[in-house]
């Protein structure tokens, strides 16, 4: 690969420009000693009063707070709620987005005559329809897959057009020549190619669908983490709220990175991924 | 079909699609004939008696007012931070585990806190939720664009002695320009989001707070209008945002073209 040398003098060249420190300490202690600081400084502002326990709850008294909650049943199966309307939002958003996309992509006809619409409608913030929901299909689950997968629906439907617009006219081509016909380019040769697009596309929706489960359970009033955090909030029992809003962005770091790492599984093959280009 | 006879029925069927998904909504909500589902007619002259411009100064201008210093305070932190974190590993190494922790959380999450922390359920408290989020992106795209910069601009510029603050102004942020304002447009999105958002929760005026009020009156006619809105006024700004963009960048483009040929 021609690119092997090429990757090897980018960190040598990193590291004389930068000050000399090994790269493994830069990677690791930094962020560990960034992290422990800005908990020790949120300790501090808190138990000197600078910003009144009240309003702000201690780092000791929030992950006491948290820790209470994950032994109750009912953080778990709020968890749960919100674990499943992310994925359904975001299966159904896939199921609907994905073969749409490979026939918009495909068809410059298609995706002319749809053009106006997909242009006008993706705009539209999700969060905007919530009300509508509320009164429409009501306080259920159906509300937030709706929701869920309204929003996710848009950045994956772009992404499968462009991966399936952007196959190489040449591998087209030749599969067209060695006589393959239309479905079996489709599986063999346009949908392969496209794959990194739609994963990346999984990725954007994938959080777009967790915020927008969290937002429907906050608005509407349907069980799940959202739901707690609104109850929380009526009752002003302060320290909850903060403990709830870190398993929240726990829960959305998890999901981050369980969907990069599927990502890297399936995108095993692509050049993107592959060790030394970066 | 011959090319000619393909290209004006593409054309046509740009054109006749949209219109008949229009015809058929409005056929379908006369049928329908539910106060929930207003016909598209119905809506237009609602939206214009709302919006065009009883309305305006009371909902419209409030709410454009917290995008634009949201947006705004967004675009300048994010640029001032990205550009020197984009030039400092450790400095990289040090804030990267809270980027990725705050911009993975659901933003409403933080709705209460904001509320609790800041004493404000007025334009301090949603300017700041609006800014918070919309940081991000520009700052990830600006610390990745100084990053990308060919090392050699950098290099020749030390050797010829250009001072620090120079190098910045000169070489590193019209480098990572282009990719800011990548950065800057999904904020502007995102913004029309977290405005909608914020508005939701502990308001007195604003789009959002028009869209809480109608659902909770029941009143379907102004709810419709008020979506509308949020989609013509995100599809507005993301105009504007390109026909500025072409402006500024304009040598990039050259450039390109001139870098293609």
């Amino acid at each position: 690969m021609s690119a092997a040398p090429a990757s090897e003098g980018v960190p040598a060249r990193a590291q004389a420009l930068g000050p000399r420190l090994p790269g493994r300490a830069v990677a690791v202690v930094v962020p560990a000693l960034s992290v422990a600081a800005s908990l020790g400084l949120w300790q501090l502002v808190s138990r000197t009063g600078t910003i009144s326990e009240r309003d702000l709850p201690a780092m000791s008294t929030t992950v006491q707070a948290l820790w209470d909650l994950v032994q109750t049943g009912a953080f778990w199966s709020a968890l749960g709620y919100t674990v499943r309307g992310w994925a359904a939002g975001l299966g159904v958003a896939a199921a609907l987005a994905i073969p749409i996309g490979v026939v918009l992509g495909s068809s410059s006809f298609a995706a002319a005559a749809f053009r106006v619409p997909i242009e006008f409608l993706r705009p539209i913030p999700s969060a905007a329809l919530i009300p509508l929901l509320f009164l429409t299909l009501g306080t259920n689950l159906k509300s937030e897959v709706f929701l869920a997968s309204f929003g996710a629906f848009w950045p994956l439907l772009i992404q499968t057009m462009y991966g399936v617009r952007d196959v190489d006219p040449i591998t087209t081509d030749t599969a067209r020549s060695f006589g393959l016909g239309g479905l079996e380019r489709l599986v063999r040769v346009t949908l392969p190619s496209a794959v990194p697009y739609i994963v990346t596309g999984i990725r954007i929706s994938s959080t777009v669908a967790l915020i927008l489960a969290f937002t429907a359970e906050l608005f509407m009033g349907t069980p799940g983490l959202g739901h707690l955090l609104n109850y929380a909030e009526t009752f002003g029992l302060n320290d909850q709220i903060y403990a709830i809003a870190l398993a929240t962005g726990f829960l959305g770091v998890a999901i981050h990175f369980a969907v990069v790492g599927l990502e890297r599984r399936i995108l095993r093959w692509h050049p993107s991924q592959r060790k030394g280009t970066a | 079909m011959s090319p000619r006879v393909y290209r004006t029925a593409k054309i046509a069927a740009e054109i006749a699609v949209p219109v008949l998904m229009v015809l058929g909504w409005q056929l379908y909500t006369v049928a329908r004939d539910d106060q929930k589902f207003p016909r598209p007619t119905t809506i237009l002259v609602e939206f214009r008696h709302l919006w065009l411009f009883s309305e305006f100064d009371r909902h419209l201008v409030p709410s454009l007012e917290r995008i634009g210093l949201g947006y705004g305070i967004a675009v300048l932190a994010g640029v001032g931070l990205g550009i020197p974190l984009g030039l400092s590993r450790i400095g990289r190494a040090a804030v990267m585990p809270h980027i990725e922790y705050w911009r993975a959380i659901p933003p409403p999450a933080l709705l209460p806190i904001s509320i609790i922390l800041l004493h404000s359920i007025g334009n301090l408290q949603k300017v700041s939720f609006i800014a918070f989020f919309c940081i991000f992106p520009v700052l990830l795209n600006t610390i990745d664009g100084v990053r990308g910069i060919e090392p050699t601009l950098i290099d020749t510029a030390r050797s010829f002695r250009v001072p620090a603050h120079e190098r910045i102004r000169r070489i590193v942020f019209p480098a990572a320009l282009p990719q800011i304002f990548a950065g800057m447009r999904t904020s502007l999105a995102l913004a029309v989001i977290m405005m909608v958002l914020s508005e939701y929760f502990a308001s007195t005026s604003g789009v959002g707070y028009v869209l809480l009020i109608s659902k909770n009156t029941f009143e379907f006619k102004p709810m419709w209008a008020a979506i509308l809105l949020i989609g013509v006024l995100g599809y507005l700004l993301n105009l504007l945002f390109l026909l500025v963009e072409r402006r500024v960048l304009a040598w990039h483009r050259g450039w390109r073209a001139a870098a293609a040929q």
